[in-house]
């Protein structure tokens, strides 16, 4: 996949070439409730993504065929914006879109209270308004923040971020220069409390001890992320109250 | 909702049988259901495979043609996966364009085949930045019993290993074979309960919260992971399917490739 593209030197002196170190994350700036439309909105930067989440429901579930008599159904809708990329993205949904957006729902399913709403849908909507790799997971970080402020009950939070392999060294969330010169990336969602994973993607080729080394470095990260996610819907709803 | 019932009675059952250490066709945990290869079975394509895994069955067949390459990579051929869950192979399935499942399922093989970089994409170059092989593997699903990516993953290797690049047709002339650089394979395990099990058959694979496809090389190395399901994985349970996707891996590499 990586041949016959340049030769790029990712790693300098130790350090990455946006001068990260190997374990870590890119800044993160989360705002809630950012939509007023929405049941549930968040925005969500890491990096250069830039990314908005929006929740509708849980409401009537349509087409009705679909309706699950015992539990709600979540759809799940990533969509990147024609200008998220250097190449436009023709608009619509493509293959790439509807594996993430069912991966991502299968990341977030595990953590929503699904039984307490049979026949009904819970809306996810995802919005990658600019790129910069690891975009699936900034999408369910800033969804997972949106079912919370949706009121949605949940069981806890879910985080997610990538890790890959530049230039031989396991590193964590890659940015798109080093995703598109890499050697692996494998993106990663936890549920915090209890280091369960709900989502684990691999691509590339990584050895067995790497691929360990990589998932523990990628849990490490997602504590960090549930902390940052945590605090802004802390912060959002503790301004509330004061009025 | 007749058949959601079914399928709830029949989750139970397999739910309970797993609790007391056993699956509903007598086979153990770590086992797979008897698999089968024939090679070759379609004279039109320049490769095919009809692979078995007890009653699942699946048929890929592998297309070449001329095309122009993609602007970013000028002197590299191009591969591109597709599948089609026919409504012939299952009453779940339905005609029309393809949904979620049959993306997935293509999209993890293609991975699988390009991690492992089994194919070496400069050899189906024939005229930079004009003209290359683009290689068309269509996964054609014949019958679901469970446990579509292990067998359509195993009928694409299967299928390219016994590529007939057919420059003749197109009035071109060069190499007849395409040398394959490693050979991946996927092996899919379940979650139930707690317990691990390798190639779900449908019931199984309908009764688990997770499950994790884990394609590795020859080396031992691994080219492509995916989870899938709507539940949770622990570490633990993550490391034996990564390290039962190896070993079985390599006894079927062993076997049938």
């Amino acid at each position: 996949m990586k041949e016959g593209k340049e030769e790029i030197e990712l790693i300098k002196e130790g350090k990455r070439l946006d001068g990260r170190g190997f374990d870590e994350l890119r800044p993160i700036k989360i705002e809630v409730g950012v939509l007023k439309r929405a049941d549930g909105s968040c925005y969500f930067e890491l990096g250069d993504n830039k990314v908005i989440a929006a929740v509708y429901g849980p409401r009537e579930m349509h087409p009705r065929h679909a309706q699950d008599a015992k539990m709600a159904v979540v759809k799940f809708r990533y969509n990147m914006a024609p200008f998220s990329v250097d190449d436009r993205k023709r608009p619509g949904p493509d293959r790439r879109s509807v594996e993430i957006s069912k991966v991502s729902r299968e990341a977030l399913d595990p953590v929503i209270m699904r039984e307490y709403y049979p026949k009904t849908a819970i809306d996810v909507y995802v919005e990658i308004l600019q790129s910069d790799a690891g975009t699936r997971t900034v999408g369910i970080n800033a969804a997972s923040v949106a079912l919370a402020d949706a009121g949605i009950p949940m069981k806890d939070l879910v985080s997610s971020v990538a890790v890959g392999k530049i230039d031989g060294e396991i590193v964590l969330d890659l940015n798109a220069m080093e995703d598109n010169h890499g050697e692996a990336d494998m993106p990663v969602a936890m549920v915090a409390r209890t280091n369960t994973i709900t989502l684990l993607q691999m691509d590339g080729r990584l050895e067995k001890e790497e691929f360990e080394r990589g998932l523990k470095l990628a849990m490490g990260a997602c504590h960090q992320i549930y902390e940052l996610q945590r605090a802004a819907l802390i912060d959002r709803y503790s301004e509330s109250v004061d009025v | 909702m007749g058949l959601e019932i079914v399928n709830d009675i029949r989750k139970d059952y397999v739910r309970d049988l797993i609790e007391s250490g056993k699956r509903a066709d007598g086979r153990g945990f770590r086992e797979y259901r008897e698999i089968n290869v024939e090679r070759d079975v379609i004279k039109r394509a320049e490769g095919s495979a009809r692979v078995r895994i007890g009653n699942t069955d699946v048929l890929v067949g592998v297309k070449l043609e001329p095309g122009a390459p993609f602007p970013d990579a000028p002197g590299e051929g191009v591969i591109i996966t597709n599948a089609e869950f026919v409504p012939l192979a299952s009453p779940e399935f339905e005609s029309g364009p393809p949904d979620e499942n049959s993306v997935q399922l293509a999209r993890v093989v293609d991975r699988g085949i390009r991690g492992s970089e089994a194919i070496d994409l400069a050899k189906l170059c024939i005229e930079e930045g004009e003209k290359v092989w683009m290689v068309f593997i269509d996964i054609h699903i014949l019958d679901n019993d469970g446990n579509l990516v292990d067998a359509a993953a195993l009928g694409a290797i299967a299928s390219l290993l016994n590529i007939r690049i057919p420059n003749e047709r197109y009035g071109l002339t060069g190499e007849d074979t395409l040398p394959m650089r490693d050979r991946p394979v996927a092996v899919t395990t379940v979650e139930i309960d707690g317990n691990i099990l390798v190639d779900p058959d449908f019931n199984e694979e309908n009764a688990a919260a997770s499950r994790l496809t884990v394609i590795s090389n020859a080396d031992g190395t691994l080219s492509g992971m995916q989870k899938s399901g709507s539940g949770g994985l622990k570490e633990e349970e993550i490391a034996e399917m990564v390290e039962i996707g190896i070993e079985k891996g390599g006894e079927i590499r062993e076997k049938f490739l």
